[in-house]
């Protein structure tokens, strides 16, 4: 046993025993077995608050491995408060390597965004999952949300959608979308940009989803089919702001409007903070 | 007995990313770093796999003998049931039919057994054509060891998805995984 690592600031390599790891791994296998479909895991107390993605850095700390490089996002960017945090309890506890470049990490956990730069085979996405049920607005008991989806039966979704386009007029201008996996499984892409959806779609890396609250994982194999719901005369279209970021003109990135002097000028920039320095260079 | 894994932590997290690899991957043959003092009866990645995913919470079945068992007991501390209660099932001689594990329900088929089986040997790039989610447009692996009909009675057994099973192919160091979405096309 290698002591030292075990032992890093007292803790449990990556802060978990191994009996909470084992039944998260398990978990994983099951979710990637079963794509989209919510496994419900016994969820451990750790040390942040709910809000800051217990249910992400749980999956990290059952992935992790001493050969890994952790990059952490939050909205897209590594240096906020919950980003700094979470690299650094990861540092603390299982000594990994961490870097802000996504093209250099192996594990990326993220809040709210997926990056830009198209992930690779060797990369592993963990999402932080605030709520699991895509149909938790719609349906309030469980016990009837996990009947819906043993069915299949998502006419509850579908026509909360066609009220919110006939009261709209257009889909794919929100966050947390709902997708079909598979053409099976209706999942929550967690609170992500409509812009972001296209890229679960057929991706290279495995992406996993952790809810602490919820004690739910689930996740998506590479190269899966994953689809926006949406309808064929009202196809999903993500939202893209039209000004150029004010930092490296990108046009085709996600955008945040941020204010720019103390007249209350406005300007966009990108949200994924590597992929517009990359652009910078 | 002797410690299975020379690193209890490490060793079972590299065996995890291998596991999690086979299986969002599937057919893709992995590599483990085998465990020391393994019941003759099993494969290191058998055993490698039985250390990292199974224990006390997790049920087991296997047709293996007496040495083999008291292994997995005393390392896991998994309690032995029947195959259709088993979480985890060990197979290290003939496949008996995937109907004898269970295949959870509808609306919790992660409860369908996940069965470890042990062959002569895994060769990637020929034999069969796998289709399906973690394939980007198809993966090819030989395997021998498998019943007669295996591939025509999985595919039969794919309409009752979501229930299913998952299975672990192992031979000697090295493994496979074919998930419940897999579909195999023998000839192509
Ligand atoms: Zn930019």
């Amino acid at each position: 046993m290698s002591a030292a690592v075990q032992e890093a600031g007292g803790y449990n390599f990556a802060y978990l025993d191994e009996a909470t790891k084992r039944m998260i791994r398990r978990a994983i296998l099951k979710g990637l077995a079963i794509p989209g479909h919510q496994i419900p895991f016994g969820a451990r107390e750790m040390p942040l608050p709910y809000g800051w993605g217990t249910g992400g850095i749980q999956v990290t700390a059952s992935v992790l491995g001493p050969r890994d490089r952790l990059k952490v996002i939050d909205q897209g960017a590594d240096d906020t408060t919950n980003a700094v945090s979470i690299r650094r309890f990861f540092q603390r506890v299982a000594g990994v390597k961490v870097t802000t470049r996504t093209a250099e990490a192996t594990v990326i956990q993220t809040r709210h965004r997926i990056p830009e730069r198209p992930l690779t085979e060797g990369q592993v996405l963990v999402f932080q999952v605030p709520m699991p049920e895509p149909l938790f607005r719609l349906e309030p008991r469980l016990a009837e949300t996990r009947r819906l989806h043993a069915l299949g039966d998502y006419s509850l979704a579908q026509l909360r959608l066609y009220e919110d386009i006939a009261r709209q007029g257009e889909t794919g201008s929100s966050y947390n979308h709902p997708v079909m996996v598979n053409g099976r499984y209706l999942m929550s892409p967690s609170p992500i940009p409509g812009y972001d959806n296209p890229k679960l779609h057929r991706s290279a890396a495995i992406l996993l989803f952790g809810a602490g609250r919820e004690k739910k994982i689930y996740a998506v194999p590479p190269w899966t089919e994953v689809s926006s719901l949406d309808f064929d005369d009202h196809p999903f279209r993500p939202m893209l702001a039209a000004a150029p970021c004010a930092f490296c003109g990108s046009r085709d990135s996600y955008k945040d409007e941020i204010v720019s002097d103390d007249r209350g000028g406005r300007v966009f920039v990108c949200s994924d903070t590597d992929h517009c320095r990359e652009n910078q260079r | 007995m002797k410690p299975g894994f020379h690193d209890p932590v490490l060793d079972a997290q590299a065996c995890f990313r291998a596991a999690m690899e086979a299986m969002a991957r599937p057919g893709r043959v992995q590599e483990i770093v085998p465990p020391e003092g393994i019941p003759n009866a099993l494969d290191p990645a058998a055993a490698a796999l039985l250390l990292t995913l199974v224990d006390a919470d997790t049920p087991f079945w296997t047709d293996a003998g007496e040495e083999t068992r008291g292994w997995i007991a005393f390392h896991c501390g998994a309690p032995l049931v029947p195959p259709g209660d088993a979480a985890f099932a060990v197979v290290t001689g003939a496949l008996p039919p995937l109907s004898l594990f269970r295949e959870g329900t509808d609306e919790a088929p992660q409860d369908g057994t996940t069965v470890i089986l042990q062959l002569r040997h895994l060769v990637p790039g020929e034999g069969w054509r796998l289709l399906g989610p973690g394939i980007e447009t198809e993966h090819r692996l030989r395997v021998d060891g498998l019943p007669e009909g295996f591939a025509t009675s999985w595919d039969a057994r794919r309409a009752a998805f979501p229930r299913g099973v998952d299975l672990f192919l192992c031979a000697g160091t090295r493994f496979a995984a074919l998930p419940r979405t897999v579909r195999i096309e023998e000839h192509g």
